[in-house]
This record gives C-alpha cells, sequence and structure tokens, in this order.
C-alpha cells in the first residue's frame, strides 16, 4: 500500500460540516496531463483498445480547443498541476458492511440516513475517481435494470456500452467534454428495459478529497422506450488550500415514450471548478426532466441539454444556484427542438449573497421544421445584498413557424414586508431570512425526495449563517 | 394600573410626520378600541408598534413590562408578548402555514434548535391547532399553503387571528381586522377573539367602523384623526361614532360600511 499523502484541509470545512476524514490511496498517477499518463489510465482499467484510443484522441482534440472565454474567468486553472487517476482501494466492496470505515464514516457525517440506505437501489458511491461501493439490489437485476459503475459497464456490458458512449456528447463537443473523455474514470451506468418502471430512486454519493486532484465521472444512462427511471447524485466537499477541478459528462438516451428524471444536489467547497457537461437526447413523447441544484464551488458552469429528437418530446430544466462570497454559478438550460411538436420549460431560481454570482445562461434552438414548438423560461433571481450580482444571457434561435416561446425573468431582494412580517411573530431576523430564501426556491425542493429537501434546507441554512449583520 | 403605555408618539414615514403625539395606557383584561378615518394614522400607528422599519420615530415612549419597547427589533417584541393582526397580512411564497406557526411557536417559547425541551411537540400542536381552527370555522387544508399565498380576504383575516390564538400574546394590535369581511366571518373571528379575552390580555383593536364593536365590547374607544386623539371615553363614543361618523373632525366618512350590493 502506499502512504497516505498529506492533505491540508481548510479549517473553515471543519467548522463548517465538522468532519475531515484522512484517506489512504492504493494508486495515484503522477501530475499533468499528456498522451504517457493517459496510457497508464486505460492499461490500469485494463480497457480494451478502443478505448484507449478514443481517449488518446480526445486529448488531442483538449489540446487544440481553445478555453472558453464567454462565460465565467477560468484562466486560473492549470491542467498540469492536477492528478488524473486516484483510486482509494484496490478492490470494489460487495455490500456496505464491506466498506472502508473511513468512508462509511463520511457518510455518517453527511448524514445520509439509515433509512434511505436502505432504500438505495444500489449505491455507487463514488470515493476519489472511481467507484469502491456497488450493490445492485436484486429487485433491480431482475427486471433487467444494469446499474453499475461506468468502468465496469464497459468490462461487463461492452456491447451495449460501444453503442452509446459518447454518442449525446462527443469528445469534440467543447474543451472539458474532450478532456473528460481522455481521462474519465467512474460515474453510473444505467440502462433500463423496455417498459420497465424503477420505482424508487437511484442514488449514488460521491465526493473529492485529494489536493488537486480531478474529477472526470463519467455517466450514462439509457432509457429503453416506454421505461422510467430517477436518478440522484449528491455530494458534498471539504476545502483544500488549492483549486480542484470537477469536470464530468454526462450523457442520456430517453427512447420513445420513457421517462427520465436526473436530479443533482452539488456542494463542491469553493475551490472547485466545477464544470459539467449534460445532455439529454428525447425521442417520440419521451420526457427528460434535468432538477439541477448547485450551491458550492468557486465556478461552476453547467447547463443541462435536452435534444428534442421526436414530436411529442418533452424537456425540463430546474436549477438552483447558490453564489457566497468568491462564487461564480453560470448556469442554466439549452432546449434544441430538433422535431416539431416539441415542448421544453427552463425554470432557474438563484441566490446570490456577499458579493457572489450568478448568471442564467440558456439557449432556446428551435430548427426549421420544428412547427408547433413551445417553450417557456423563467429565472428568478434573489440578491441578498448589494455586492452581489445576477445577470441573464438568454438565447434564442427560432427557424420554424407556430411557435409559441414565453421568457420570465426577476430581479428582487429579501422583502422587508415578508421580513417584518416573519419577525412581528418572534421570528429572528436570520432564520425569518434563511425561511424566505428556503421559501424562494421551494418550486425546486418541492421536487426532492424528502431526505434531500431537508438536506438542502439545512444547506442554505449553513450558507446563510453570519450572513446577517 | 397600565402594563403597556404609549407615552407621546410621534412617527414618521417618509420624512412626513404621521403620528403627532399619540398617548395610550393599556391594562392587561382591558378592550380598547381605536376608530379613525382612512388615513388618519391608524396603520402607522400598529406598524410603529410593532417595529416596522420603515416608521421611523420621533419622539415618545412605549412601555411594557418595563422596557420600552422601541428599541427592541420586531421579533424581541413579540417574544416579549406583542402581536400584531396586520391590516393587509403579508404573502411570503414556499413556505407552508403549518411551517410557519410551528416556527413562530417554537421561537416564542425561545426554543433556538439546541433545547429540545422548549420545541413544541407535533402532539401539542396538532391538539393547540385543532380547537381553534374550529372556532374560526377553517379546516386543515389551509396549513400546508404557502403563507397568505391566494387566502380570501377573509382567510388572511381569519388566519391572523389563528396566529394569535396560537402565539398567547399578552397585548394584541388587531388592525382593521374586520375590514372586508362578510357578517360571519366578522362573528368567528370576534368569537375568537372573545375566547382570548380575560385577565391576561390586553387588546387594541383598531377599525374604522362600529360594527365590530358591537361584537367585541370596548372598555373604551379612542378616536384618531390626523395622528393624534381627539377623543376618548367608553363605548359610549363608539354609539356617537355610528350616528355622525367623522363630521365633527370634518372627514366626511361614516363610521359604517357601505352595505355591499
Ligand atoms: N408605507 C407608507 N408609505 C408612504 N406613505 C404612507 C405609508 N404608510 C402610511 N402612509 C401615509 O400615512 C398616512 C396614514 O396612513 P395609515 O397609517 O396607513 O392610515 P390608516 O391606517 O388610518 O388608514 C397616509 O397619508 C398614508 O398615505
Ligand atoms: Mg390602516
Amino acid at each position: 500500500m502506499a502512504t497516505v499523502p498529506k492533505v491540508e484541509v481548510g479549517t473553515d470545512y471543519k467548522e463548517k460540516y465538522g468532519f475531515f476524514v484522512p484517506e489512504e490511496y492504493v494508486f495515484k498517477a503522477k501530475r499533468g496531463l499528456n498522451p504517457d499518463i493517459v496510457k497508464e489510465i486505460s492499461w490500469m482499467k485494463q480497457e480494451p483498445e478502443w478505448m484507449t484510443k478514443m481517449r488518446l484522441r480526445s486529448l488531442e482534440i483538449f489540446r487544440k480547443k481553445p478555453m472558453p472565454t464567454w462565460g465565467a474567468d477560468l484562466s486560473v486553472i492549470d491542467f498540469e498541476n492536477i492528478f488524473y487517476y486516484l483510486k482509494a482501494s484496490d478492490k470494489q466492496s460487495k455490500t456496505w458492511e464491506d466498506l472502508p470505515p473511513d468512508i462509511k464514516a463520511t457518510y455518517d457525517r453527511l448524514g445520509v440516513p439509515e433509512a434511505e440506505r436502505k432504500f438505495l437501489a444500489g449505491v455507487s458511491a463514488q470515493y476519489e475517481s472511481e467507484v469502491v461501493y456497488h450493490s445492485l439490489q436484486e429487485e433491480l437485476t431482475k427486471k433487467g435494470v444494469i446499474f453499475t459503475d461506468t468502468d465496469s459497464a464497459l468490462r461487463d456490458h461492452p456491447d451495449l456500452f460501444k453503442e452509446y458512449f459518447g454518442t449525446v456528447i462527443p469528445p469534440a463537443d467543447n474543451k472539458f467534454s474532450a478532456l473528460n473523455t481522455a481521462v474519465w474514470s467512474g460515474g453510473s451506468f444505467i440502462y433500463v428495459p423496455k417498459g420497465v418502471r424503477v420505482d424508487i430512486p437511484l442514488q449514488a454519493y460521491f465526493r473529492i478529497n485529494a489536493e488537486n486532484m480531478g474529477q472526470f465521472e463519467r455517466t450514462l444512462i439509457i432509457c429503453d422506450e416506454g421505461s422510467f427511471v430517477h436518478y440522484i447524485e449528491g455530494c458534498t466537499a471539504p476545502i483544500y488550500t488549492t483549486d480542484s477541478l470537477h469536470s464530468a459528462v454526462v450523457e442520456i438516451i430517453v427512447k420513445k415514450n420513457a421517462r427520465c428524471r436526473y436530479t443533482t444536489i452539488q456542494n463542491w467547497s469553493t475551490n472547485v471548478f466545477n464544470l459539467v457537461t449534460k445532455r439529454a437526447m428525447a425521442y417520440g413523447d419521451a420526457t427528460m426532466e434535468w432538477v439541477d441544484g448547485n450551491l458550492g464551488s468557486q465556478i461552476t458552469m453547467k447547463y443541462p441539454s435536452v435534444y428534442l429528437m421526436e414530436p411529442g418530446a418533452k424537456g425540463d430544466v430546474l436549477s438552483v444556484a447558490f453564489a457566497g462570497k468568491g462564487q461564480h454559478q453560470d448556469a442554466g438550460g439549452k432546449m434544441i427542438h430538433v422535431a416539431p411538436n416539441t415542448t421544453s420549460t427552463i425554470t432557474s431560481k438563484s441566490i446570490s449573497k456577499g458579493g457572489g454570482r450568478t448568471s442564467y445562461r440558456g439557449h432556446i434552438k428551435i430548427y426549421p421544421g420544428a412547427n408547433n414548438c413551445k417553450s417557456f423560461v423563467k429565472c428568478d433571481a434573489l440578491l441578498l445584498d448589494d455586492e452581489s450580482r445576477s445577470d441573464t444571457y438568454p438565447y434564442n434561435d427560432v427557424d420554424a413557424e407556430n411557435v409559441t416561446l414565453g421568457h420570465e425573468a426577476t430581479v428582487s431582494k429579501v422583502s422587508d414586508e415578508q421580513l417584518f412580517y416573519l419577525m412581528s411573530r418572534g421570528i429572528a431576523r436570520a432564520e425569518a431570512e434563511t425561511m424566505i430564501v428556503n421559501g424562494f426556491i421551494e418550486p425546486f425542493t418541492k421536487e426532492l425526495p424528502l431526505e434531500y429537501a431537508v438536506e438542502l434546507n439545512r444547506l442554505i441554512q449553513l450558507e446563510m449563517e453570519g450572513s446577517v449583520g | 394600573m397600565a402594563d403597556f403605555e404609549i407615552k407621546d408618539l410621534r412617527a414618521s414615514v417618509e420624512g412626513r410626520q404621521i403620528l403627532k403625539g399619540v398617548s395610550l395606557s393599556i391594562a392587561k383584561g382591558e378592550v380598547h378600541a381605536v376608530m379613525g378615518p382612512n388615513g388618519s394614522g391608524k396603520s402607522t400607528l400598529s406598524h410603529t408598534l410593532m417595529g416596522h422599519p420603515g416608521y421611523a420615530v420621533d419622539g415618545g415612549e412605549v412601555l411594557f413590562k418595563g422596557q420600552n419597547v422601541l428599541a427592541l427589533e420586531p421579533d424581541a417584541r413579540a417574544r416579549l408578548g406583542m402581536f400584531l393582526a396586520f391590516q393587509y397580512p403579508v404573502v411570503v411564497p414556499g413556505i407552508s402555514m403549518a411551517n410557519f406557526l410551528r416556527t413562530a411557536l417554537n421561537s416564542k417559547r425561545g426554543y433556538d434548535g439546541k433545547d429540545k425541551s422548549k420545541q413544541v411537540t407535533p402532539k401539542e400542536f396538532r391538539s393547540m391547532l385543532k380547537g381553534e381552527l374550529e372556532v374560526l370555522h377553517m379546516d386543515d387544508s389551509f396549513l400546508p399553503r404557502y403563507i397568505n399565498d391566494g387566502f380570501s380576504g377573509g382567510e388572511k383575516k381569519r388566519a391572523e387571528i389563528l396566529q394569535m390564538a396560537m402565539l398567547k400574546p399578552e397585548i394584541a394590535i388587531l388592525d382593521e381586522t374586520d375590514s372586508g369581511l362578510d357578517i360571519d366571518s366578522i362573528k368567528f373571528v370576534a368569537e375568537a377573539v372573545n375566547r382570548m379575552r380575560g385577565p391576561e390580555l390586553g387588546i387594541l383593536i383598531i377599525t374604522h367602523y362600529t360594527r365590530v364593536l358591537e361584537f367585541i365590547k370596548p372598555d373604551f374607544v379612542h378616536v384618531l384623526v390626523d395622528g393624534k386623539f381627539v377623543l376618548s371615553g367608553g363605548p359610549e363614543v363608539a354609539d356617537r361614532l355610528e350616528k355622525t361618523g367623522y363630521s365633527e373632525w370634518g372627514k366626511e366618512e361614516t363610521a359604517q360600511p357601505q352595505e355591499v350590493a
């Protein structure tokens, strides 16, 4: 076993979340990025040749593509100073009991409820950059559902994997999807067969926990015709002394009459760059719903999108962003109406505090011939003080006829009248403010499973603490 | 002896003085009515007493339990035992009435998230609610609704009185709780208020019209015109207003509501 590297923890983190768990690494690649490292990663994972080649090709694309400059400031990311592969333990655990105790301790402190664990259809808890724990509920297996980590999926379901991997988000899509394809590790893979409904949400917890390491998980979900699945990812991460990069790719295929909901609550530590590409293809009468909450990170750039490929397809994005001091949440959604009679909604709620900055960035594209489409965008921003900032950047490209397009945007402050009303009932100012903020994002919270709703309200409370003078 | 004492209170809104020296003493167990035409400063009085940040105190004192409450934040005033039933209850989206009532009750009891013994239990909460809901002719269905959101005028006012019943104040200010209510709703509200009447509660009932005073009998009636009391006395003052309205003070308004056609 390799020795434990010394990890410095921001004092803040300990105060805020009350824990930090030292960890053991089995393997840690060298810092930096070059073809040898990429080959080494692929070799370590014993991948088929096509994947090794795809990784190397993606690395080339990554190197050629310029850094995007249209959004948040990314110039401070030093790609040479990042570990591109870590493995927390050398074998996968089969049951919860087998989980390494320090990992269990982490989940305990995060308050993952006992009852919820029982519900977990298969826990896919990514620790460092690879899934260490995975257990598949019998029922799911019986129904033919595959829920596994992405590395195992490549090994165990090579044909299915190859058919879909990289088809929704090709490496050349953007600089960070190229990077992810070059060095991806971990993530979840889900296949739901025709007509199968997965009644309980499939959940994954993961976090990053090493200095200067990147997380490049890769998730691929295939909902076959008439199926349904709700996937939930949630995480909270320690604060480190140097910057950390998280750049995931999530690809989803929702076939005819199927429905997929993908829920995220991300609370990265405030030094993390969270640059995620999420995209779904929805076919005839299919529904894709992104429910996306971003609380942490230094910079988040994330615009879940849905390509509405066939008539009757429906896309929804419901997102919440919270930006505190030094944070920039650049989030939104994209709806690409390729086929006629497709509908989409984007609802974005943002909160800025202590000089934090939120941006809504959205793109509605309606292709020629995609007639009779409907799209509605609503963004509401709440500013908690005068130093904070919120902007909206909506882009619409409409090349079809008989299109209904709606856009509503509001920017507001915590209302004195509301605050006075709550305080007149004896509720202290800070608590009243927290209530109002939680009320503001309630349209989002009410879509979450109860435990997550409670956790989100608690996180907002933590974020709000000390915000009132 | 007065338990709640307003001494020469002066207050302004947006730089304009509205209250021009108001004095009033309330002992627990008493019901005082403040009557006045539109714009006379009734809500300015209620808001100033409760500490609304938009109302500036230019002078005077308000004493309650040995403290000058004007120095306290609104939440501290409430925890001290004051309550304001708003003329225009505020909509707060995303927070259920149940959550609001529970949080308010916990705050009132000094529960700060630590000492669980101060926390209201679900059982206690439900049983408290049940009785009060009945008196006000309300049902459970309003509990999951957001605070005052989409409430009718009558529902809002009843919800105010429900909050009062739950929080059990020692000084309650009811700002035009009767306005906009039909006669049945006024009766329900009055019944709920009368139930709370007793030696531990002083009430300041602010109204434009005499009608509510038929159901909640005041011990004292004060007439507020242009930010000053122009007349104070017993219930007979209300009778006088019933007949002549506010005309003696140059205001053309009557003290009886227009019958709704
Ligand atoms: N928030 C406010 N902003 C501006 N003017 C106000 C405000 N509140 C009250 N006023 C003014 O103060 C005067 C008294 O109003 P108010 O106290 O509401 O009277 P009442 O409740 O007796 O009808 C009115 O002229 C009103 O226009
Ligand atoms: Mg008024």
